[in-house]
Parts: structure tokens; sequence; C-alpha cells
């Protein structure tokens, strides 16, 4: 495990075999700074998790991927393309190659199940009804809602919707799949197929997965590489196990979930003595 | 950290005016594509204008009503309540069939279309849609806009058409003016200039008023405080804006 860049560790990857390369990304919104000194490679074929508190930047991070906003500093580069060199035509062209999971599906909520999953295929090709129909039965049978075609969005458990913009996300065979804290509110049961789907996805169609949670456990599951951030930086990366057996203070506090530590408990705020001296002197 | 320091009123009523302008352009960009789906406009008629129709028959029949009244009562103290007939129709054609029929149409299909794609970016299916490399100008934004620049006209209409028949009711059968008179004064008297003025009138408020609305669902802030403040900045700025643009219009027909 490093807190070093991505790119200098012993492992690093060769350039074929990255498909998200962010490098020296710095964020910021007004004098804000969100991400700073950012350093991330998604290797081909692995399923690389995002963790983090709340409020670190990782959905920000996704959004610098997917090229919904574009950093202050650095570059990032998505299946060999500089995000800076797109042009509109060229950013929804690369987008047709990834597919993203939001934390609460995202469906459309004026179609049913059906044409939520087909609209990918209805917008961006012309492919014939029946194929469009064998297809989208195919995607709904791999998330196990074949039976569920019909129903619309708000018909659906938060796990079914899920399951149902998994189909939606992976109808177009994309190269990069992205899940934005799929495992949120679900129960046991759903997170389980959850879990199970992600890793399908990833080895059967051989997507390159990238995960973003603060479930560590979850996490740990399923992720082959692993990210943790704090602060709007990465202070480590390695495999879940070797990020468990870490024994930096910071990664420790993220993965046992201590309530105080290098992460305090109490937000700033004055010394208690002296503030309940001034409420006593009023 | 100190908050930004805030626009002055009209600093900030040009930066909004700039940004609705450049938002036009896209959405009139994107109106072209959005042409060659004509179910999807013709579905967003059909929820602006058919579901607005009720509202608009209603307050058409009760302002025809009151003009009769009020029309009757005003030319009679002249002897020519046998004009009411002109009366009501230059003023429903003119003025309040176009104008009642904006404020109509703001309160009913413009919050609607509003709150709608407020909420679909409140719950991300615009980004899923950006995701999903499908641009929401195209898709969700100029049908909606189109459906409600054809709806207004058509829904003027109508108003002018029921209110006309209230004028009718009450001048003719209830207040005892010559059906006759009537119909045929009005006949001689509107021409197609005070049409083209009505139509031209509810056409503008029509773009107006949807642009508004869509406008102001697309950048709403993602909250459930968002749509709200979203949805009510839609009704104030079209009545304003409606009333505005009548008054410089009639100054330009005249």
């Amino acid at each position: 495990m490093t807190n070093d860049s991505p790119h200098g560790s012993s492992e690093a990857p060769s350039t074929a075999d990255v498909v998200v390369d962010v490098r020296g990304v710095e964020y910021q919104i007004a004098s804000r700074v969100i991400l700073s000194g950012f350093d991330l490679a998604v290797r081909r074929g692995r399923v690389t998790g995002i963790m983090g508190p709340s409020g670190t930047g990782k959905t920000t991070l996704l959004k610098l991927i997917t090229a919904e906003a574009a950093p202050t500093r650095g570059r990032i580069i998505v299946c060999g393309q500089d995000l800076a060199t797109l042009d509109r035509a060229q950013v929804f062209a690369l987008r047709k190659r990834m597919g993203m999971l939001f934390q609460n599906g995202a469906l459309l909520t004026d179609m049913d199940v059906f044409e939520n999953v087909a609209f990918p295929l209805r917008e961006h090709t012309d492919l014939t009804e029946p194929l469009v129909r064998a297809l989208v039965i195919a995607k709904l049978n791999a998330v196990g809602l074949r039976g569920a075609a019909e129903l619309m969005p708000a018909e659906l458990s938060g796990g079914m919707a899920r399951r149902v913009a998994l189909a939606r996300a992976i109808v177009m065979d994309p190269e990069i799949l992205i899940y934005d804290e799929p495992f949120v509110g679900l129960d046991p049961i759903s997170r389980g197929v959850i879990l199970r789907l992600v890793r399908e996805m990833n080895e059967g169609l051989g997507i390159t997965s990238i995960v973003v949670s603060h479930d560590v456990h979850d996490l740990a599951e399923i992720a082959d590489d692993s990210y943790l951030l704090s602060g709007g930086r990465v202070i480590a990366h390695g495999t879940p196990e070797e990020l468990l057996a870490s024994d930096s203070p910071d990664v420790r506090q993220f993965m046992r979930g201590d309530a105080d530590g290098p992460v305090p408990f109490h937000y700033p705020a004055p010394d208690l003595r002296e503030q309940l001296r001034s409420v006593d002197e009023r | 950290m100190s908050a930004p320091p805030r626009d002055s009123l009209p600093i900030s009523a040009i930066r909004v005016t700039g940004q609705v302008a450049l938002f036009l352009l896209q959405l009139l960009v994107q109106c072209g594509a959005a042409l060659g789906r004509p179910r999807l406009i013709v579905l967003q008629i059909y929820n602006a204008g058919a579901r607005s129709l009720i509202i608009v028959m209603l307050s058409g029949l009760f302002v025809g009503m009151v003009l009769g009244l009020q029309g009757f009562d005003l030319l009679q103290r002249f002897g020519s309540e046998d004009a009411l007939g002109i009366a009501a129709a230059l003023s429903l054609i003119k003025e309040l069939g176009p104008v009642i029929t904006a404020l109509l149409f703001a309160g009913r299909a413009g919050t609607s279309l509003t709150s709608e794609i407020g909420l679909m970016r409140a719950t991300d299916q615009i980004t899923a849609m950006q995701i999903m490399a499908v641009d929401p100008m195209r898709y969700v934004v100029a049908p909606r806009f189109l459906g409600g620049v054809v709806a207004m006209p058509l829904l003027a209409c109508v108003f002018n058409v029921v209110g006309l028949l209230g004028a009718h009711l009450v001048g003719v059968q209830l207040m005892g003016v010559d059906r006759g008179s009537f119909w045929s004064q009005m006949q001689g008297s509107v021409v197609l200039n005070d049409v083209m003025e009505g139509v031209v009138k509810s056409c503008v408020f029509g773009v107006a008023c949807s642009l508004i609305a869509v406008h102001s669902g697309y950048t709403a802030a993602p909250t459930a405080e968002g749509v709200g403040l979203a949805t009510t900045r839609t009704v104030v700025a079209s009545s304003v804006l409606t009333l505005l643009l009548d008054y410089m219009l009639t100054a330009a027909f005249l």
C-alpha cells in the first residue's frame, strides 16, 4: 500500500491497461477546494473501489470522470482520450461507452421498466423492435427482473429500482460501469443481490467497474483495488485487505469506523468551559 | 469563508436576461431535432393544452358573462346596447382572451412544466440522460416548450369562443339585446387586423410563458425548496411579463 501517486507505485499498470487516468487533478468551486493533487488509475477489467467519508469529493470525482464538470487543474484521461480536448459531441460519444448506476436509480418516471431499459437503445441505435425487445429482456433477466418489465418505477422497491437502473446501464454494453453508492439504504438481501451483480457484470461481461461507496465491508467483498479519500485527497490505495491492515491513523479510523481520531468527533468550536462561562455571564 | 457579494438588482436582472436569452438560443437549436419526434410534441400539446381546457372554458364563460352584464350596463347609458356584440368581441379577441388565457396557462400548464422538469433534475433523471449521452434539452425541454407554444394560441381561441357565448347568454338571453344586432354588428365591425392582434399576442405570450416555465424548471435547485421556488417564479415572472408584453404589443398595433 502507498500514500503516493498510484502512477508511482511498484505495481504501476501500463498505459494501455489504464482505462481511467486521473493525474494531478484539482477542483474548486469559488474559493472552496473540493479535490487537490488528486491521482487515480482505474485498471481495465477490474473493480476499483473509491471509499471515504461523506463530503470528501467522491461524487465530485465521478462528475469529473463523466465530464459533467471540468477540473480546475490537472488531466483526466478516459479510454485514452483527454477529456479537456473533447468537444460536446465527442463527450457524448465517449459517454456511450460508459454506464452509470445512480444512488436512487434515476429511472425515468413516465416510462415503465421495459421502456426505461430500452431508452438508450431507442436513442442511439436503429435496431428493429424485435431486437430491442430481445436485448431488453436479456438484460432484465440478467438482473432477475424479467417479470417486472411492465411495472412503473413508482411500483418498485429501492433494490428493484437499482437493479432496473443496472440493466439500463449495461444495455449498451459499456466498457466502464460506474456505481454511485449502490448499497445505500438497501436491506441485506437487496445489498447481497447488488453485490453479486457487480461482481457478475465485471467477470461475465469484462466491464471495468468503479464503485463509490463508504461501506468498507461491502467494498472489501468485491473490489480488486481500493482508494481511500479524505479531505479531497487520496490518503491510501491498495487492495481492501491492505487498507484493513494499515496502521495509518487516518486509514484505521475510517476502516474501523472509530467515532474520534484524525477526523474529530466535534465540529470545530470554541472551548466548552469558555462558552458555558459566557452563557452564565449573560 | 465569506459569502460572495450579491449583485445589485439591475446587474442581477441583466444577468438573468442574458441567461434566459442563451437558454432560448440553445432551445431553438434543439427544437429542430425535437420536431423530428412529433409523438413527444403531441403528448406535450395534450398535457399543456387539452388538460387546461376545462379551466380555460370555465374562465372564458364567466368572463364573457361579466362582459355581457357590464357591457350592457355601460352601453345602455348611451342607448347603444345593440353594440354589445362588438364590445364583447373586441374586448375578448384583442385583450382579454390572450391575456387571461396566458395567466391561466402560467398557473396551470406553466407550473406543471416547471415542477415536472425541476423534479426530474432533483431525482437525477436529467443527469442520467446526460450520462446516457441523451441531450435533455432535446428530449425533455424542447418538446415541452413547443407543446406550450402550440397549445397557448389554441387555448386563447377556445377562450374567445366560449367568452362570446357567455356574453351572448347574458346579453341576448337575459338582458334582451337583439340577437341579430348582436351578431351582425360584431360581424361588420371586427376586422382581420383585430383578429391578427389577438393571434400575435397569444403566440408571443405562449413563447414567453413556455420559455419561463421550462427555464425555471431546468435551472431549479435540485431540492424540494428549489422546485417550489422555481414554480412560484414561473407564475410571478410569466404574469408580469405577459402584462408588460401586452402593453408593448397593444402600442405596436395601434
